[in-house]
């Protein structure tokens, strides 16, 4: 029954990164960019959320709806002001740029909401399932995120495939030239890349920290690496591939952690990744693109 | 405008220089203060702050020793610990009161033991703060430090007294523990607690580490305790990842008893924390808030007006740092315009005489040995209806 138990534990936790990876996964695709600040947005989110429960005393749907829409105007704020301006730039002068919009989303945190860990009330109201006589348990919080999960891979799947929006996408992400010549919007396209990666930013945030009460500035820092390594993992640039390295790291983290050893939890995880990457070095499910000359 | 600006950065140097003039000014004697004001572990650095003041403040409404007490924040982070504390010497400290957090002050009592400064911390609890003590295979790796003494018990003590007290009242049939592998504080009295529990007879039937400060998820650990039928978790860490733990057994309807040591003190001071999820977490710690003494009641009611809240052991442990440098001062004639380090040879010499005894709000008649240590007696203390009771 430890197996389940785990097994739940490790899809919830997994569904969390899947979630953050996909906005990881996304932007690169389209902008060929890593935007290491997307981390620090899932922080904004939670703490937007906090805020509009505690302090204003508004559900947790409205909450929710609210946090999405600052992430979204950040994510586009932040893409306007820090990358446009770097289009043409080296990808190591926006990659450097990501990390300090990165600090510059944390310290301002730190500023604004202070350094003292706060603790967000869960946003789950749906009791735990009992299972097997009470043998296993599953938390609202877990089939929350992973359903959550499920529906959003779903519709993303079905956005970009279906909707002119997702087509643009798509073709951006093909050949940024080419889309601009067909009539494509690039730095429309973009935005609204960035829009939806950090609306979902905000949904992970909440998530997140339902399941792990703890918010405060560093929160977003470390699910936002273990989020891009799952996008890593799953193949960079694919939808279905964030979600499978999302899944699969939280399951690999919850049980070597629970077989192996706590402390080595994490060393395993990145373990893994490596010998991924030395057998399929796209990842999972990435595609092997062959250099044009 | 340039002119304007070029007047002002004149100005400013000037008071720069003048900051360094003031070295020796004034007739109180200049305690510094080194602890979290922010950051994960906060609770305790401002609770030391406001005990510490309140302290200065009674004693400087007496008549003869004046104290100015200045209080600066390292985040519970040994880097910026050691640079408060030579901001603290710049700014002309002659006592330390501090670090409040054990790691950080490993780091900066071998800096004050260098510099020959008094060194009392209300709470770091690491033997290695203090230094002379051999390790699990009896060698003494840290030289000890004769500069630096403590309030509160030491890690092995707590260890202990943990074991010994869960032995006697008979609190859990089958124990589990969580402790933090790269946290000094934690794995130290998870060692001496394991030690003695061995010795009692407990039944350990779970033993769970995490390796981060900022680890979150624990339902890993709490899976495998569970599994193994354990009715009693102790938890030798701070609160941050306490109040994770309480917050993802009731998620997995894990009914269990905690009980923690003074890291856990704190925990209903975090910002939005369910305190229904504390219910019946029992820690132990030398100060009872609600204990009927005249010296205690005294200063919770102040420690009330003032800040609005229940002062925890940080802030008794504070307030007594500030009252045992008091009565070691008067007992050696010390004055404002010594020097540190000669300050403190008196303090030690003072702080290590048999017949010094201090009465204070952690206990009553504390002595002091050569090694640094402390000796009073824990309490047990339990969380009801979102309060502390002793047990």
């Amino acid at each position: 029954m430890a197996f389940l138990t785990n097994l739940i534990n490790g899809l919830s936790l997994g569904s969390v990164y899947a979630i953050i990876a996909l906005g990881y996964t996304m932007v690169y695709g389209i902008a060929k960019m890593l935007n290491f600040a997307h981390g620090d947005v899932i922080m904004v989110g939670a703490y937007i959320a906090y805020i509009t429960m505690s302090s204003l005393g508004l559900p947790s749907f409205v909450a929710i709806i609210f946090a999405m829409i600052v992430c979204t105007v950040l994510g586009i704020v932040i893409e306007r002001l820090a990358y446009k301006p770097l289009r043409q730039a080296t990808s190591l002068a926006v990659l450097i740029t990501a990390i300090g919009v990165s600090y510059f989303l944390q310290n301002a945190a730190l500023l604004i909401f202070g350094s003292a860990p706060v603790s967000f009330r869960s946003v789950v109201k749906i009791p735990a399932l009992k299972l097997f006589g009470g043998e296993l348990i599953v938390t609202g919080e877990s089939m929350v995120t992973v359903i959550a999960c499920i529906i959003i891979m779903i519709a993303l799947t079905i956005f970009t495939k279906k909707s002119k929006m997702g087509k643009a996408m798509r073709a951006v992400s093909e050949d940024k030239g080419a889309a601009e010549l067909m009539g494509i919007n690039v730095n429309v396209t973009i935005s609204a890349t960035f829009a939806i990666g950090s609306a979902l930013a905000a949904i992970a945030g909440v998530l997140l920290c339902s399941a792990y009460p703890v918010l405060m500035p560093t929160t977003g820092s470390m699910p936002g690496i273990k989020a891009f390594t799952a996008a890593v993992f799953g193949g960079i640039g694919s939808i279905p591939g964030a979600m499978v390295g999302g899944l699969l790291l939280g399951v690999i983290e919850t049980f070597s952690k629970f077989y192996i050893s706590t402390e080595l939890s994490d060393a395993i995880v990145f373990a893994v990744l490596i010998i991924v990457l030395l057998v399929k070095p796209t990842g999972i499910l990435g595609k092997k693109i062959s250099e044009k000359v | 405008m340039k002119k304007l600006l070029a007047i002002l950065l004149a100005a400013c140097l000037v008071f720069a220089f003048a900051g360094c003039g003031e070295k020796t000014s004034g007739d109180a004697i200049k305690l510094g203060g080194i602890g979290p004001i922010s950051g994960a572990a906060a609770v305790y650095g401002q609770a030391v702050q406001r005990g510490a003041e309140i302290a200065v403040e009674e004693i400087n409404a007496l008549d003869g020793l004046k104290f100015e007490f200045k209080m600066q924040d390292d985040e519970h982070d040994a880097e910026k610990s050691v640079n408060a504390y030579n901001s603290l010497k710049d700014w002309g400290m002659q006592i330390l009161v501090g670090s409040v957090t054990t790691q950080p002050c490993i780091a900066v009592s071998t800096e004050s033991n260098a510099d020959n400064i008094f060194e009392l911390t209300p709470s770091a609890s690491s033997t290695d703060v203090l230094g002379g003590q051999p390790d699990a295979d009896g060698n003494v790796t840290i030289q000890r430090k004769n500069n630096v003494f403590q309030m509160c018990f030491t890690d092995p003590n707590q260890g202990i007294a943990s074991a010994q007290y869960i032995f006697d009242q008979k609190l859990g049939e089958k124990i589990g523990v969580i402790y933090n592998s790269a946290d000094a504080y934690s794995k130290g009295i998870y060692q001496k607690f394991m030690s003695k529990a061995k010795e009692l007879g407990l039944n350990v039937v779970a033993e769970e580490a995490f390796a981060s400060d900022d680890n979150a998820d624990f339902n890993a650990q709490l899976t495998a305790i569970k599994a193994k039928g354990a009715d009693l978790i102790f938890m030798p860490i701070y609160y941050t990842p306490a109040s994770l733990i309480l917050a993802q057994a009731a998620q997995m309807q894990y009914d269990v008893d905690f009980f923690g040591v003074d890291g856990l003190d704190g925990l209903l001071g975090v910002e939005g924390f369910d305190t229904k999820l504390a219910e019946g977490v029992m820690l132990l710690t030398p100060f009872t808030a609600d204990a009927e003494d005249e010296k205690t009641q005294n200063f919770v009611k102040k420690y009330k007006e003032k800040y609005g809240e229940v002062p925890n052991q940080f802030a008794a442990d504070a307030y007594d740092c500030v009252y045992a440098i008091y009565e070691a001062c008067k007992a050696q004639n010390v004055t404002a315009d010594m020097s540190a380090s000669d300050i403190c040879d008196k303090l030690v010499e003072q702080f290590t005489k048999a017949d010094f005894k201090v009465d204070g709000l952690t206990g009553n008649g504390m002595t002091w040995s050569n090694t640094g240590e402390v000796s009073k007696s824990p309490k047990g203390m339990k969380i009801e209806n979102g309060v502390y009771v002793g047990l």
